[in-house]
């Protein structure tokens, strides 16, 4: 049994230093990166992997390599940021229904019941589509369901912590409401939420570069996986390491932080 | 019990209202002048006079509710209005478009099925044994892959370096062949998971050790009575996928050119043609719910004690 939740831990280890690596990577984009992701070059248009170009060159004769690395950074860092705007405001929302109750639970929570009840992508196809924005409205039109998770969850562990005497304690002490959520209701729901969102990365980052695929995330010229691989679509024939790479990080960063959350929800499970 | 069911159906009408009113917010407070946009597509100097002209002509300029009552009237009289771009009525085009996705979308589900239903049992009965470890490991990394990617992966290998199909899908046969694998790819993952997970939780039950001690065959067992007992929660399972189903194939019918309502909406979204983007939503948001409660239902009538 010992040995086994060892195993579980060093899995976790494993898999939480392959993603702070990819996380430091993209992080260090412009250090790494041989060549300007935007310099376009007309000499040196859909050139084959070569020492100068490691991953070749594209239509515009910009580097691939480079731009892949950029794209890291634009990938994961609106996939953080997004996982983790969800994560503050559903676990917000989610804390003051279960902690409070009443009319504003009972709003909040139907709200939440009615962004479930459609399809996510659906969804966010139709809104990106309208908002016309950019990653912005990319992520917007993801986080509209995305939130509700986290409240969800948040809701039903406050709900159990409520119960608990240390929360009358306070309460009889006179401390208000507020405090007594970030103080007292926050910590001890704190763990459920966060591995909830880490398990979510994965699946936004398909999300968002999905809807920049197709055409409604990122806006060209900027670096990013999915609209690399839309672009370079066209002339897959004469160009395959256009978008073999970037589907490649793709897959890899996506596989990365998949296997993390599956690491962790299993040592959870075991401990 | 005809009163829950009538419950749940009233339900659903709300739903839908909800639903088509925030289409219709939504598609009211979207940046993006249509009327201008037509204008300019057409190759009209856009005037003020004239722009003012267009946006009454397309009944931009009445108030919300107005617009709103009128365009859900319409839609349940099959009515889904005007498209902004040709001013062809939307809902031919709706359904010519959802009829390809149909097909399309049952063909993968019909697939997917078929592939994953034998992995997640073998899966479950040989737990731990290499057969599993091979079948988790594929079911891991096909969730983790985005259906644009595999499209665009059994583009480049079948088409360009085995040049065993045509790029551009046509309405046929061998046109299906790659957009259906491709929304079956993260499907057959998702499924031969599910089917293991809930074939596991039945086999660990009373009745299969009863039915083992009486000496009943294994194979008499799976098939017949862990199967059975696990067909409620495979509908639960593909009802619950109809929605990532459903955004797939708007990806899928992009890439392959594919003539079906995901294709039409993605031309519309370019195109600001709102009557057909609202058409979509609606149309889609009606099939999803109906789809889960019709599960639901089926899932009482396999197994009466379940509460729907």
């Amino acid at each position: 049994m010992k040995s086994k939740k060892l195993k579980l831990k060093r899995k976790v280890i494993i898999a939480a230093m392959i993603a702070i690596i990819l996380i430091v990577v993209a992080l260090l984009a412009e250090v790494i990166a041989p060549n300007d992701p935007y310099a376009t070059n007309a000499t040196m248009i859909r050139k084959a992997p070569s020492a100068e170009y490691l991953f070749g060159t594209d239509n515009l004769g910009r580097c691939v390599f480079s731009r892949v690395l950029y794209g890291a950074r634009t990938t994961i860092s609106s996939t953080v940021f997004l996982v983790a705007i969800s994560f503050f405001i559903g676990t917000l929302i989610g804390m003051i229904c279960g902690y409070y109750g009443g009319i504003v639970d009972e709003v909040l929570m139907r709200v939440a019941d009615l962004t479930l009840a459609f399809p996510q992508m659906v969804v966010a196809i139709a809104v990106a589509g309208l908002l016309d924005g950019g990653l912005g409205g990319a992520m917007i039109a993801l986080g509209i369901t995305m939130w509700t998770s986290f409240a969800r969850l948040a809701r039903s562990h406050t709900l159990t912590v409520k119960q608990m005497p240390f929360i009358t304690a306070s309460r009889l002490a006179g401390k208000s409401g507020a405090y007594i959520i970030i103080r007292h209701i926050l910590p001890n729901i704190l763990e459920p939420v966060l591995i909830s969102a880490l398990t979510q990365i994965g699946t936004t980052m398909i999300g968002i570069s999905g809807l920049s695929f197709l055409g409604l995330g990122v806006v060209a010229p900027k670096a990013e996986w999915g609209s690399m691989i839309s672009e370079a679509r066209a002339y897959i024939q004469i160009a395959p390491w256009a978008v073999l790479y970037p589907a490649a990080a793709t897959i890899i960063t996506i596989v990365v932080f998949n296997y993390l959350g599956d690491a962790v929800l299993e040592y959870r499970d075991n401990a | 019990m005809n009163n829950k069911v009538i419950k749940r159906i009233i339900e659903l009408i709300l739903l839908l209202v909800v639903l088509s009113l925030l289409t219709f917010a939504l598609m009211y407070l979207a940046p993006g002048d249509p009327a201008e946009k037509r204008l300019s597509s057409q190759g009209v100097a856009v005037t003020k006079e004239v722009l003012n002209a267009e946006r009454a002509r397309m009944g931009l300029l009445r108030p919300f509710f107005v617009r709103y009552g009128e365009w859900l009237w319409g839609i349940i009289h099959g009515d889904f209005g005007i498209s902004f771009k040709d001013d062809m009525p939307v809902a031919p085009k709706l359904i010519k478009g959802l009829k390809n996705t149909v097909v399309l979308a049952l063909s993968s589900l019909m697939f997917s099925l078929i592939i994953s239903i034998p992995l997640g049992l073998v899966a479950a009965v040989k737990k731990n044994a290499l057969i599993d470890h091979v079948v988790r490991l594929l079911s891991f990394i096909g969730n983790s892959l985005p259906n644009f990617l595999v499209s665009v992966l059994l583009m480049y290998f079948f088409c360009i370096k085995l040049n065993m199909f045509p790029i551009i899908a046509e309405g046929n046969l061998q046109g299906l062949f790659l957009p259906v694998i491709s929304l079956s790819i993260p499907m057959i993952a998702r499924f031969s998971r599910m089917i293991r997970t809930e074939v596991l939780t039945q086999l660990s039950e009373d009745y299969v050790t009863g039915l083992r001690l009486r000496g009943v065959k294994e194979k008499y067992i799976l098939l017949k009575n862990v199967f059975y007992n696990s067909i409620g929660h495979i509908f639960t399972i593909i009802a619950l996928q109809i929605g990532v189903l459903m955004g797939g194939s708007v990806v899928i019918e992009t890439i392959f050119r594919w003539p079906g309502i995901g294709k039409l909406v993605m031309d519309s979204i370019n195109a600001r043609d709102y009557p057909v983007i609202m058409g979509f939503v609606i149309i889609m948001g009606t099939i999803y719910v109906g789809i889960n409660l019709l599960s639901d239902l089926l899932n009482k009538v396999i197994d009466p004690r379940v509460e729907v």
